[in-house]
């Protein structure tokens, strides 16, 4: 699955995207938050209040109790300030 | 008609874009508009970066322009925002809502600007006057309350 990045998260993370491979255990977006906070001090810091985070999956929004089973993008940003 | 969704980094003229809801039509009652500015914030504020998720923000401003027309019996909408570094002073959204009466033109033109707001993927970044950058805007409160009038 390819995983993108948007503002600060983007920032903290380091990098705009990336393919990641989660294990079996994983099944809902917010399984995918806490397996990344997992993956690195970078990860740990920027999905340190994973509660704000907001998620899509193939470019729609999505809640955290989703299963993310057969996406093929997942992106992570902060609440949006467009407009 | 027609619903026009543009993502761009370079300036509108809000005039043209209003003016091709109307031209050679007689079934307009009403044009609304709203243009969305960067203010200098007292001063301190040098410029906005506005970042955008490509793909995914023209497919959430389709999908609000989507549930205004399933509210109100509107005719055309055009939706524009800039992404980039916009100065103070300089326009950043516009959206326009034609219709044959005004009630439904100025509801949709709001509805879509409060949606938005809060759910089209933009992150505004701010450059101050004195060169520090890296303070992203953030959220507020009553950009979320503002959606509670339309459930």
């Amino acid at each position: 699955m390819k995983a993108v990045y948007f503002a600060w998260v983007r920032e903290r993370v380091g990098k705009p995207d990336e393919e990641i491979s989660s294990p079996a255990s994983v099944v809902t977006v917010g399984d995918l938050l806490d397996w990344l906070k997992g993956q690195g001090e970078e990860y740990a810091y920027a999905f340190e209040n994973a509660k704000v985070i907001r998620v899509a999956l193939d470019q729609m929004h999505v809640k955290h109790d989703t299963p993310i089973a057969g996406a093929r993008e997942v992106a992570f940003f902060p609440p949006m300030t467009g407009g | 008609m027609s619903t026009t969704i543009r993502i761009q980094r370079e300036d509108f003229d809000p005039q043209a874009e209003a003016d091709a809801l109307t031209q050679e039509r007689n079934d307009v009652g009403a044009l609304a508009t709203f243009t969305g500015f960067c203010r200098h914030e007292a001063g301190a504020l040098s410029a906005l970066e506005l970042e955008h998720y490509p793909g995914m923000a023209e497919k959430e401003l389709q999908r609000i322009a989507g549930e205004a027309r399933a509210r109100w019996p509107v005719q055309g909408i055009t939706v524009l925002h800039r992404f980039g570094k916009i100065a103070p002073g300089e326009r950043i959204v516009f959206v326009a809502v034609s219709g044959a009466h005004r009630s439904e033109a100025f509801a949709a033109c709001e509805f879509i600007m409060d949606f938005l707001k809060t759910s089209a993927p933009f992150w505004k970044r701010e450059h101050k006057v004195d060169g520090s950058s890296g303070d992203w805007v953030e959220a507020k409160d009553a950009d979320d309350k503002a959606l509670e009038r339309w459930k």
